[in-house]
């Protein structure tokens, strides 16, 4: 049951991606994009991540695409003839990395045909938090002042002169 | 869950290979290159969740939070220039911004 859903919303992840990175207007992009990370995020939750699948909805699917969202309406960028889509000359070097990489990803999956189906170790939320706040409280503090540093970086590029 | 690591890897790998492909094709909008980044970005995560989940180990989330700030910082600051650049030259294409020559 879990399996069938996962390869469901690994289709869906798929597909909004595709339609995203195809999308002839900005805004559309967008809205493909928050379905993808939405399945992204059951993904995450069906990988024993609750937590980790929360903070994408909130912070990718909420805040980050909001803010493109903001910044494409702002700077009025919605209308599609405004927006140069890419030639058909600039989409071959994108093919050919994506072909060399499914190609080495199929010849990958024949090399090894029976994978092992090992069944995945939940963390708990208890588990994650302590390991956050207790070894990696430093790289919490660390993460705290880069914050700092970007929203006085978007200030200083975002004032008026 | 009974899905093998294999197949989250996969997805993951074909999740990156999309996102490198928006970034290198639509090289002249700064808006779709940061898109691009973005799902590269949540294509690593995934790898990390998924690492975390097979071995039963906190690590692979707490990165995966970890580079959610960092992606956060970086948007951020990304439309910042953005803007900026807008203002400039009322333009987000990045041909409009050669006068190096590079």
């Amino acid at each position: 049951m879990e399996a069938i859903l996962f390869y469901l919303l690994a289709a869906v992840t798929l597909i909004g991606t595709l339609c995203a990175i195809t999308a002839r207007q900005a805004v559309r992009a967008i809205v493909y994009l928050v379905t993808s990370f939405f399945s992204l995020a059951l993904i995450f939750y069906l990988l024993g991540a609750p937590l980790v699948a929360a903070f994408e909805v909130i912070i990718y699917a909420g805040a980050i695409m909001v803010l493109f969202l903001f910044v494409i309406m702002m700077l009025d960028l919605g209308h599609p003839e405004k927006m140069e889509t890419p030639r058909l000359g600039d989409w071959w070097p994108a093919l050919l990395l994506l072909a060399a990489i499914l190609g080495s990803l199929v010849i990958l999956a024949a090399g090894h045909p029976q994978a092992p189906n090992t069944g995945f170790v939940e963390v708990t939320v208890r588990q994650f938090s302590q390991a956050l706040f207790q070894r990696y409280g430093v790289a919490v503090e660390i993460i705290s002042m880069q914050l700092l540093f970007a929203l006085v970086g978007a200030l200083y590029l975002g004032r008026r002169r | 869950m009974t899905v093998p690591l294999y197949h989250v890897l996969i997805l993951a790998a074909i999740l990156f290979a999309m996102g490198l492909a928006c970034t290198v094709a639509w090289r002249a909008n700064v808006i779709m290159m940061l898109i691009g980044i973005e799902i590269m970005l949540n294509a690593v995560m995934l790898t990390f969740v998924g690492g975390s989940a097979q071995w039963g180990m906190a690590d692979g989330q707490i990165f995966s939070l970890m580079l959610m700030a960092l992606t956060s910082a970086e948007v951020s600051l990304a439309l910042a220039m953005v803007v900026y650049l807008h203002r400039r030259k009322q333009s987000v294409n990045t041909d409009d911004f050669d006068s190096m020559k590079g």
